[in-house]
């Protein structure tokens, strides 16, 4: 039998390995000198306490829920995609470049080229690795991290080198035409005739970020290809015995793994910046590693998590904006939520199991 | 390129691949022993960290080392409660690691020196000095090898001679002692080690403490010797490349000596030529950075000799029934 | 006797057991492994421990060596009480253990996997200096050569297994325990391993054999305990039982391995297999010219010791060969020709030629142990049409169908939700079973159909098998249980080292002749089983003859 029930090792661990992470959290803020509860009020008042707030927090969740489930969907074919952070800056390329081909004369035009753009530049940065793990063998993990630092130094290059507008110093593109930019939600909201969000970066990708948990649900639930991805990544010997060619899946997966966290360019470079700047994802493809651990690689967790992830990242910047408690504290909680959720998983899981042993036990006889 | 320059970029390639050198051996014994440690970056930052702290609080680089040491030891044993004892996922554990890493660091050092998250410059005595090796000032005129002798192989600080000595200790270690025996025995059949009566648990822990230890070095030495102070993410992805160097090495000591001098010396020339000018074309810097991780997956790739890790690497040990 | 081995410093003392065992229990979680075990081995005698798969052998053999502490009762060698803690106080207590699968360091040397744990200081050169000189006493008192510099992934199993024995040896072990050590063998390495445990009883050393070949325990044990469910159920002199009683015993009660079925009525030839070869990403030749043909209507049995082939014949033919092998030869089914390489080579097309495929490894290659078994239902049929429902799967329609196999295979407990890895072993074999059998396929192959199967499961198994027959299906039997496929084969093909070294009619063979061909001797006269079949090269292999 299961050690025990679905819904505890679904729900209760990693809602337990959040909860130490928080707890440890605290105590760094306690030893630095503040107060925790304080920290916290001021987390959520200036993450959710207003339209305002909301509309940063929705616009990080919103790049968080694309690189998890960039994450997610690689991990149900037991591939650990690092490279997240890589992808995604390729994507925020691929979307640059269709933003500043053309004088795109409505965004409903240029958005699903940009899309177009930003998942294929993002799946081509995955393909390499892909390829060398499914047919030469060469560890993913270690290929894809040294492709997030040969994404820097293209990226770089190429704004430094090409997409740089005369006269400028940045390394920075030029900014996007104006048919190029997205609506955002406070935009949407007020031809609706409601004030929300004024000056929020939260724009019409974070539809577009829901719509892709549903269709990778489907994918990895209801499609033969997601049958196949799940049974790959249990046993790759099953796979070969049922059909299933392991090279096929593993270039397919990581083709949609990195369209998706290149996808994310969308909503930060097209939405929010409207140029391609060299820092641009910000560790975002790292943070879908947190949120997909978090989120138990399932859409709906993922969803959960990024939200999570969003408060935290908005409340953060909050913090270090009203309390002396710098921004880093988040990549604190980040790393804990790793940890806990994914390295120290059996420590968490263990006393767990041992507890619903016992009740049934309890309950047998 | 003259000579004096060709020393200059020698010397300056020794300076650079010293931290990478520190760092691809804590992975080798880490790696070796079945533990992959992809964590490296940040235990050398928080080495980095710790150690310019202690350096500029008590003016001792000696305390600061002993301070870097502990830093990533610390980040060591969490690596190894979560891969050894609890058979975590080994990358995950070391990605956590260099995050965590990286967001203390900055927390406690705008906290404590409220600098931004930089530390106080260190002066004087705050840093390792470079040594002048006996005879160097009076063999500086010999052609040839009186520059090599005085401005290459002398004037490093101490730390620069002990990574150097760590390439033949580890060797020795590993394959002329007791301890490398069962070292490299538990990182490829860990069963083996474990049915002869020794513990899978300890050697490994023991390896990851020695990991800890020379990612203290290596910190330490990008902070109090390489530079004056901890800079915010001054690590720059230098972890990453002792990995790729510990890889290219095929994880044997003496090849991590010349991988880790390979890259040094990529770093070296793209410092001074941030664009390359070859005659028929110009290379920028940025190639010249990506260079060594480039040269990685090509490695990986198996298309030049294929590295092949120690076989229990990556997999928490469980006994069999 | 080994200089290394008197040294050992332990006192001579009158004790007449090596070991015994008192009321030792254990379980892992509601799982009792162990329960109650007495049980006694003189000195100097080499005593067998059978029973079959799951009876507690391996765990009880692993609380002596200090893998597991039992949750109660005594261990006394020599006589002197002893809590074993972990494996250093077993070796300490002389306790030396050859395991099942080898706990050899591949890369390593011989010389340093025998000193590995064993070292005399903490630098390396002097202990190997000794073991060279240990080694070469050893070698020659027992007949245990072995080149000390060779590294393990050079050695044959048989001799992998050497230095394992030498591995206890030389940490100067008195009391050997073996763990199934000839399932890897061939019956000229399980000959001579036998000769080496002869020649260790000599020198006064104690052996446990565990295994559960009868045949074995009669030839070399002096005394025998039989395990079942975890129990000790007897302890007898070898010389007062027959293979009889110990399977009688080991079972619970007779075992009818003649299962009742009609003469083949065989018809047309489904697969014809002519001139198989295989060669492996490291080399080595596994299959080495394969030919035979199963007809309509009959079950071709392939007999032989595993690791001769049989492995890599199913895989072949099932459309997995191992990655980066290369194959050449020919396979047709219904007279069609199967590609071997490409795309159209693969597991799926061979489904659609009509081939299923009961795989040797259930729960490795089988099934997906953390999929519901509704899901495992359609593993490997899952993109047959009526599984679709446009871009999504009908699942709908799997689970009916998970409910239909259920029923006809009475697998329990009745509830398709749960994950594959809460059946029991002989019910995921059941779930495998029907989803291969249920699809009606002109060929089945299965490999290893009982193993680790329950008794009512295996008679359940055997006759759906011989029915597919009836249904004028061909069957591709391969088990290294020879009593199985003499109980179920209309012909038998014996596999030595990657060939076919020929087949026989069950009625007019005998286990001692199939034993022969599986040593890889092969007929003088030659006996055509079949016809329609190009005679196969017919040579004596150069097996090492050992005087007996």
């Amino acid at each position: 039998m299961d050690k025990m029930p679905k819904w505890a090792d679904v729900i209760l661990t990693p809602l337990i390995s959040l909860v130490l992470a928080m707890a440890i959290s605290a105590l760094v803020i306690l030893a630095i000198g503040e107060s925790p509860t304080e920290a916290l009020k001021t987390m959520v008042d200036g993450a959710l306490g207003s339209s305002y707030g909301w509309g940063f927090t929705l616009y990080y969740t919103t790049n968080f829920i694309f690189t998890g489930l960039a994450v997610a969907v690689a991990y149900h074919a037991s591939l650990f995609n690092i490279g997240g952070e890589g992808q995604a800056m390729l994507g925020g390329l691929g979307v640059a470049l269709v933003a500043l081909a053309l004088p795109w004369p409505h965004w409903g035009i240029a958005l699903p080229a940009a899309m177009i753009g930003a998942a294929l530049f993002g799946a081509l940065w995955a393909l390499i690795p892909a390829w060398l793990q499914a047919k030469r063998g060469s560890h993913i993990v270690i290929t894809t991290i040294m492709f997030n630092f040969i994404a820097a130094a293209l990226l770089n290059y190429v704004l430094v080198n090409i997409l740089r507008p005369v006269g400028s110093m940045d390394p920075a593109s030029a900014r996007f035409p104006e048919g190029a930019h997205l609506p955002s939600l406070a935009d949407m909201a007020a031809g609706l005739g409601i004030e929300w969000g004024k000056n929020t970066p939260v724009n019409i990708t974070f539809f577009i970020a829901m719509l892709a948990c549903v269709l990778v649900w489907l994918l990895i639930w209801r499609t033969r290809l997601g049958y196949e991805i799940r049974a790959f990544g249990r046993s790759e010997p099953a796979a070969r015995y049922a059909g299933i060619n392991p090279v096929r899946i593993i270039v397919i997966t990581m083709l949609i793994s990195g369209a998706l966290a290149g996808l994310m360019a969308i909503n930060n470079v097209m939405g929010e910046a409207e140029r391609l700047v060299l820092n641009a994802v910000e560790g975002a493809g790292f943070i879908g590693i947190a949120v997909a651990l978090m989120g138990r690689n399932h859409p709906f967790g993922v969803f959960l998590a990024a939200l999570l992830f969003g408060f935290l990242y908005q409340g953060g910047g909050e913090l270090a904006l009203w309390t002396s408690i710098p921004r880093e504290l988040i990549v604190v909680i980040q790393a804990l939520v790793i940890l806990f959720t994914g390295a120290l998983d059996n420590m968490v899981r263990m006393p767990l199991e041992r507890i619903f042993l016992s009740m049934r036990k309890l309950g047998n006889g | 390129m003259d000579f004096p320059t060709i020393i200059q970029i020698l010397d300056s390639a020794v300076r650079l691949m010293t931290p990478l050198l520190l760092a691809c051996l804590a992975g080798l014994y880490s790696e070796r022993s079945g533990v992959f440690d992809i964590g490296l970056e940040g235990k050398m930052l928080m080495a980095a960290f710790t150690s310019a702290s202690i350096a500029f609080v008590t003016g001792s680089p000696w305390l600061g080392l002993l301070a870097g040491i502990g830093g990533a030891m610390l980040l060591s044993l969490i690596h190894g409660l979560a891969s050894i004892t609890f058979r975590g996922n080994q990358l995950i554990s070391g990605v956590a690691i260099n995050f965590l890493a990286s967001g203390m660091t900055v927390l406690l050092g705008i906290k404590i020196f409220g600098l931004g998250g930089r530390t106080p410059a260190l002066t004087g005595g705050g840093r390792f000095g470079e040594i002048t090796l006996p005879f160097a000032e009076t063999l500086r005129d010999v052609p040839l090898l009186g520059p090599i002798y005085a401005d290459l192989i002398s004037g490093h600080t101490i730390l620069v001679y002990v990574a150097f000595l760590c390439v033949p200790l580890t060797w020795w270690v590993l394959f002329r002692t007791r301890f490398g025996l069962r070292l490299r025995a538990v990182g490829e059949n860990p069963a083996s080690v474990d049915t002869a009566g020794v513990s899978v648990t300890r050697l490994r822990f023991v390896a990851v403490i020695i990991a800890g230890v020379l990612c203290g070095l290596a910190g330490a030495y990008l902070a109090t010797g390489l530079s004056a102070g901890f800079v915010k993410e001054m690590t720059a992805g230098r972890g990453f490349i002792a990995l790729a160097a510990l890889i290219f090495a095929k994880w044997r000591p003496v090849s991590a000596l010349g991988a880790t001098f390979l890259f040094g010396l990529l770093e070296a020339i793209a410092n001074r030529y941030p664009n390359l000018d070859l005659g028929v074309i110009t290379i920028p810097s940025m190639f010249m950075n990506a260079l060594p991780y480039i040269l990685t997956v090509i490695i990986l790739a198996g298309f030049v000799g294929r590295a092949i890790p120690p076989r229990a690497g990556g997999e928490p040990y469980v006994k069999e029934r | 006797m080994a200089a290394a081995a008197k040294q050992g410093g332990r006192p001579e003392t009158a004790a007449p057991y090596a070991i015994e065992l008192k009321r030792i229990s254990k379980s892992f979680g509601p799982v009792q492994a162990n329960k109650d075990i007495d049980l006694r081995v003189p000195r100097g005698t080499i005593h067998g421990i059978i029973g079959e798969n799951g009876a507690g052998k391996s765990t009880l053999m692993s609380i002596l060596y200090g893998f597991y502490k039992p949750d109660a009762g005594q261990i006394l060698i020599d006589g002197q009480p002893i809590t074993i803690a972990d494996s250093q106080t077993a070796i300490r207590a002389g306790i030396g253990m050859v395991f099942q699968h080898f706990k050899l360091v591949q890369n390593f040397t011989v010389l340093e996997n025998i000193i590995l744990g064993a070292e005399d200081g903490a630098l390396l050169r002097p202990s190997l200096s000794k073991a060279r000189d240990v080694l070469k006493q050893l070698a020659q008192e027992y007949q245990l050569n072995v080149d000390p510099d060779e590294t393990i992934d050079e050695l044959s199993v048989g001799h992998q297994q050497r230095v394992e024995i030498l591995k206890a040896l030389y940490r100067q072990a008195d009391i050997l325990i073996l763990d199934e050590p000839t399932g890897v063998l061939t019956p000229a390495e399980a000959d001579h391993l036998f000769r080496i445990l002869e020649g260790l009883k000599a020198e006064g050393k104690t052996i446990i054999l565990i295994t559960h070949k009868l045949r074995e325990i009669m030839d070399i044990t002096d005394n025998v305990s039989v395990m079942r469910r975890g129990q000790m159920v007897a302890s007898v002199k070898t010389a007062e039982t027959s293979p009889e009683e110990l399977a009688e015993l080991m079972v619970g009660r007779k075992v009818i391995l003649n299962v009742e079925k009609a003469p083949a009525a065989p018809q047309a030839p489904v697969l014809e297999v002519r001139d198989l070869k295989l060669v492996d990403d490291e080399g080595v030749e596994r299959l080495r010219g394969i030919g035979f043909d199963i007809r309509a209507g009959e079950i071709l049995g392939i007999a032989g010791v595993s690791g001769n082939g049989q492995t890599q014949l199913l895989e072949l033919l099932g459309g997995y060969p191992e990655k980066g092998a290369t194959v050449s030869g020919s396979i047709r089914m219904n007279g069609q020709e199967l590609d071997l390489t490409g795309t159209r080579s693969d597991a799926r097309t061979r489904r659609e030629r009509g081939i299923g495929h009961v795989p040797e490894d259930r729960q490795v290659e089988g099934l997906i142990m953390d999929f519901a078994a509704w899901e495992n239902v359609a593993f490997g049929y899952h993109d047959q049409p009526e599984y679709q429902g446009g871009l999504l799967m009908d699942n709908a329609r799997i689970k009916a169908d998970a409910e239909k196999y259920f029923e006809d295979f009475d697998v329990r407990p009745r509830n398709t939700h749960l994950a594959a890895r809460n059946f029991s072993g002989g019910n995921q074999q059941k779930i495998v079973v029907a989803r291969e059998i249920e699809r009606n396929p002109d060929l089945l192959l299965i490999g290893q159909p009982t193993r680790g199967v329950d008794i009512g499961a295996i008679e359940f198994i055997h006759r759906r098998i011989v029915e597919l027959r009836d249904a004028g299906k061909a069957v591709l039997l391969v088990s290294v249980e020879l009593d199985e496929i003499l109980a179920l084969s209309d012909r038998i093909a014996v596999m030595f080292d990657g060939r076919i070294m020929g087949e026989r009619l069950p009625a007019e063979t005998t286990t001692g002749e199939l034993g022969l061909l599986m040593a890889g001797v092969t007929d003088t006269e030659n006996h055509p089983a079949s016809d329609g079949i190009p005679p196969e090269q017919n040579h004596v292999e150069d097996l090492p003859k050992e005087p007996r």
